[in-house]
C-alpha cells in the first residue's frame, strides 16, 4: 500500500537553511580531509570524492527519510553517506582501516552499509538492486522511495536500460539521480555520451526533468518533486542534476583544462549558497565542522586497525 | 513408480511457496500455461499471481532485482532459463551477490537461490548446452548445490530456500525426465547407498557393501547416472568393484564423503560434465593429494568434457562429452604406483 505523500515535520527557515549549509560544509572538508590524510600518507587504497557536488547529496537526501527510504550510492558515496547518516567516525574510520569502521574496515570508500544505506562500486550494478529494493518495499507497503544515485558515466552500462525497463514495467517506487558532471572519469561526455539523457528515461516511460543548478535550494526543490511523484504514484523518476566536480576522479589523476575548473567554481555550490546563513553563523559552522573532523581524525588514527577473521569452513584457506 | 526429477522440483516449488509468503519467484516465461521453458515453475503463478514475476529478457537486470529483494528481507528465487545466460548476471553474483555479507562487515544476508539447468545431449549446441558451474565454483561467498537424480530434490531445494547465503541451485536438463530415484533401504537398483547427513548430503554407493574396492568416481549433478552405469560395468565386464560418490554441494566443498571412500579404494577418478581445464574435478584432486596423499596408489584421474564447444549435431555432441566408455576406460587405466 503507497501511504501517500508524507512530509518530514516542518523546520523554521532559517534553521532548514543553516542545515543545508552545515551539511555542505561538513562534505566539502571532509573529502578535503581525505585528500589531506592521503598526500601526508596516512590513507590506504583509494577514495573518489564529490567536492562540487555536495549540493546534490544534501538537496535530494534532505528530502528523504533515513528511517524508511532507502538510498543506493556508488563509488563516490561519501557525500550520500554523510547526508544520509551523519556517520563521519564510521566513514573515515572505514576509510582508513580502523576498528569502528562502518563495514570493519572490509568496505573502504566505496562499499558502504548503514542502516538504509547501501553502495556499491561497479557502475550500473547498483540500478537493479535499488530496483529489486523499491519492489520490496512496495511488497511490505512501507511507502519507501529507494533512491539510486548514479553518474553520467554509468549511462553508459546496458543494465541501467534493462532496470529502468523493469521499474516503469512493475511500477517500482524508485528514483535514479544521475548526477551530470561532464566527466566518465577521464573521459568528457563528449566522447562517451550520445544522444539526449532525460529521453533515455522518456522512452521507458518514466517522468525526468533535468536541472543546471549548484543551488542547494533549487536542487531541493526539483527533488522535492521527484519524491513526491515517486511516493504518490508508485512509478519512478528520472532527475538529472547537471554538476561539476572540481576534485580529480580519484586522487591525482586530473587531465582537464585549469581554466575549465575554475569557471566552474564560479558556481561553487557553497558560494552559490553562501546567503543561506549569515557570516557570523558561517564562521560558527565552518569552526565547528572543523573541530569534528580534528576529532574524528585524531579518535581514527588513535584506533586499533581492523583485525582479521577466519574464512569460514570449507572454503579456501589461501593454502592446500 | 517414482516421481520424475522435475515433478519433485515443481511440487517442492508449491510447498516451499505454501510455506513461507517471503519466497517469490522471478524469471523469464515463468507465467503459466508456459510454466517456464523446462515447465519446473507450472501452477505457481496460477497460485500466487502476486508472488510470480516474468520479466523481460534482462538477466544482467534480474540478477540484481533479486538481490535488492534478498537484501530487504524476501526469499526470492530466479530462474535463469539456461545456465548458459548465467554469464549475463555474473557482475551482479561476483561483485555483488557473492560479497555483500562479507564486505558489509556480516551485518546483511543476501538469501536468494538461483535456479538454473545446466548440461548437454540434447541437441541445443554450444550456448544452450554448457556446464558452466565451475566458474561459480571460483566465487567465494555463493553457495553451490549441484543434486542428482539420486538426491532428495525436494528437501535440497528447501534447505537452499531456507539457506542464509546466496545459493546456486544447479539443475539438469536430462535429469528433468528421469526418475528421482531415491534410495530404498540403502540400496538404489544393486548398488548400496550411504547418505551423509544434514543440508545438501552426498550419495555413496557401492557393489560391494562398502568392502575394499579399486577406485573412486566422484561426480554430481548430471553425471551420476553415467558413473552409476561405468561402475556397473566394471564390476560385469572387469570384476573391478569401485565406489562413486556423488556430491550435493560443490561449494564449499567438503571432501569428508570422498576421504573416507578413498580409505577404502586407494585411487580417484573425478567425473564431470564441464570442460576439463580448471574444472572442478581439478579442485578436488588438488586438495586430495593434499590431504590424503597417503591413500592414493595412483595420480587422480579427471574425466570431463573436451576443452571446447558443445556441438549440436549428435554424433558429435556426444564425441565432445564424457560418457560411460570414458568413465570405464579411466578407471581401467588407471597407473597404479609400482603396479
Amino acid at each position: 500500500m503507497m501511504s501517500g505523500q508524507e512530509q518530514t515535520a516542518p523546520v523554521r527557515a532559517d534553521e532548514d537553511a543553516r542545515r543545508l549549509y552545515a551539511g555542505m560544509t561538513l562534505i566539502r572538508r571532509f573529502e578535503e580531509t581525505l585528500l589531506e590524510l592521503f598526500a601526508a600518507g596516512k590513507l590506504h587504497g583509494t577514495t573518489h570524492t564529490c567536492i562540487g557536488q555536495e549540493a546534490d547529496a544534501i538537496g535530494v537526501i534532505s528530502c528523504l527519510e533515513p528511517e524508511r527510504d532507502v538510498v543506493v550510492s556508488n563509488h563516490r558515496c561519501h557525500g550520500h553517506y554523510l547526508a544520509f547518516t551523519d556517520d563521519v567516525d564510521g566513514l573515515l574510520r572505514e576509510v582508513m582501516g580502523r576498528v569502528g569502521g562502518v563495514c570493519g574496515g572490509k568496505g573502504g570508500s566505496q562499499h558502504l552499509f548503514r542502516g538504509n544505506f547501501y553502495s556499491n562500486g561497479v557502475l550500473g550494478s547498483t540500478v537493479p538492486v535499488a530496483a529489486g529494493m523499491a519492489l520490496a518495499e512496495r511488497e511490505k507497503g512501507t511507502g519507501a522511495v529507494a533512491t539510486v544515485f548514479v553518474g553520467d558515466g554509468t549511462l553508459g552500462q546496458g543494465v541501467v536500460y534493462e532496470s529502468l525497463n523493469i521499474a516503469s514495467l512493475w511500477e517500482l517506487p524508485l528514483l535514479v539521480v544521475v548526477e551530470h558532471n561532464g566527466y566518465a572519469q577521464s573521459t568528457p561526455s563528449r566522447l562517451q555520451l550520445a544522444g539526449d539523457v532525460e529521453a533515455r528515461a522518456a522512452a521507458f516511460g518514466v517522468a525526468s526533468s533535468r536541472h543546471d543548478t549548484t543551488d542547494v535550494l533549487e536542487v531541493r526543490h526539483a527533488a522535492r518533486e521527484a519524491v513526491d511523484h515517486v511516493r504518490s504514484t508508485g512509478r519512478p523518476y528520472f532527475l538529472v542534476l547537471d554538476t561539476y566536480r572540481f576534485s580529480p576522479h580519484s586522487k591525482g589523476d586530473d587531465f582537464r583544462d585549469p581554466d575549465e575548473i575554475a569557471e566552474r567554481r564560479q558556481r561553487d555550490p557553497l558560494e552559490v549558497g553562501a546567503g543561506l546563513v549569515s557570516d557570523a553563523e558561517r564562521k560558527e559552522i565552518a569552526a565547528a565542522v572543523e573541530q569534528r573532523l580534528a576529532d574524528a581524525v585524531e579518535h581514527a588514527l588513535a584506533a586499533p586497525v581492523a583485525a582479521a577473521e577466519p574464512v569460514r569452513a570449507g572454503a579456501g584457506q589461501g593454502r592446500a | 513408480m517414482s516421481v520424475r526429477c522435475g515433478q519433485a522440483l515443481n511440487a517442492a516449488l508449491h510447498e516451499i511457496f505454501e510455506r513461507d509468503e517471503r519466497v517469490y519467484l522471478l524469471g523469464e516465461d515463468l507465467l503459466d500455461p508456459y510454466g517456464g521453458a523446462f515447465k519446473i515453475s507450472q501452477g505457481l503463478s496460477t497460485r500466487w499471481p502476486d508472488r510470480v514475476l516474468t520479466t523481460p529478457v534482462s538477466e544482467a537486470s534480474i540478477f540484481g532485482v533479486t538481490a535488492g529483494l534478498a537484501l530487504r528481507g524476501y526469499r526470492p528465487i530466479l530462474e535463469i532459463m539456461f545456465g548458459d545466460f548465467v554469464t549475463l548476471g555474473l557482475d551482479q553474483v561476483v561483485n555483488g551477490i557473492a560479497k555483500f555479507r562479507a564486505m558489509f562487515d556480516d551485518r546483511v544476508t543476501v538469501p536468494l537461490v538461483v535456479r538454473t539447468p545446466m548440461g548437454g545431449r540434447r541437441g541445443y549446441g554450444p550456448t544452450h548446452s554448457q556446464s558452466l558451474e565451475k566458474l561459480l565454483v571460483g566465487v567465494p561467498g555463493i553457495t553451490v548445490v549441484a543434486p542428482s537424480e539420486c538426491h532428495d530434490l525436494g528437501a535440497l531445494l528447501s534447505d537452499a530456500v531456507a539457506d542464509d547465503e546466496p545459493v546456486f541451485f544447479i539443475e539438469n536438463k536430462l535429469m528433468y525426465g528421469r526418475p528421482n530415484r531415491r534410495p530404498e533401504n540403502g540400496r538404489v537398483d544393486e548398488l548400496s547407498c550411504a547418505e551423509t547427513g544434514g543440508r545438501y548430503p552426498a550419495l555413496t554407493f557401492s557393489g560391494n557393501g562398502f568392502g575394499r574396492a579399486e577406485a573412486t568416481l566422484v561426480t554430481y549433478g548430471g553425471m551420476l547416472p553415467a558413473a552409476l552405469d561405468a561402475a556397473t560395468r566394471l564390476i560385469l565386464e572387469h570384476e573391478v568393484f569401485t565406489e562413486v560418490v556423488a556430491l550435493g554441494r560443490l561449494l564449499p566443498l567438503d571432501l569428508e564423503p570422498v576421504l573416507d571412500s578413498l580409505g577404502r579404494t586407494g585411487s580417484l577418478v573425478t567425473v564431470e560434465e564441464g570442460t576439463l581445464t580448471g574444472g572442478v574435478g581439478a579442485e578436488i584432486a588438488a586438495r586430495v593429494q593434499a590431504e590424503a596423499w597417503g591413500d592414493l596408489s595412483a595420480p587422480v584421474t579427471r574425466v570431463a568434457a573436451r576443452d571446447g564447444i558443445v556441438p549440436s549435431a549428435r554424433n558429435l555432441e556426444d564425441d565432445a562429452l564424457p560418457g560411460v566408455e570414458d568413465v570405464v576406460a579411466a578407471v581401467t587405466q588407471l597407473e597404479r604406483v609400482g603396479g
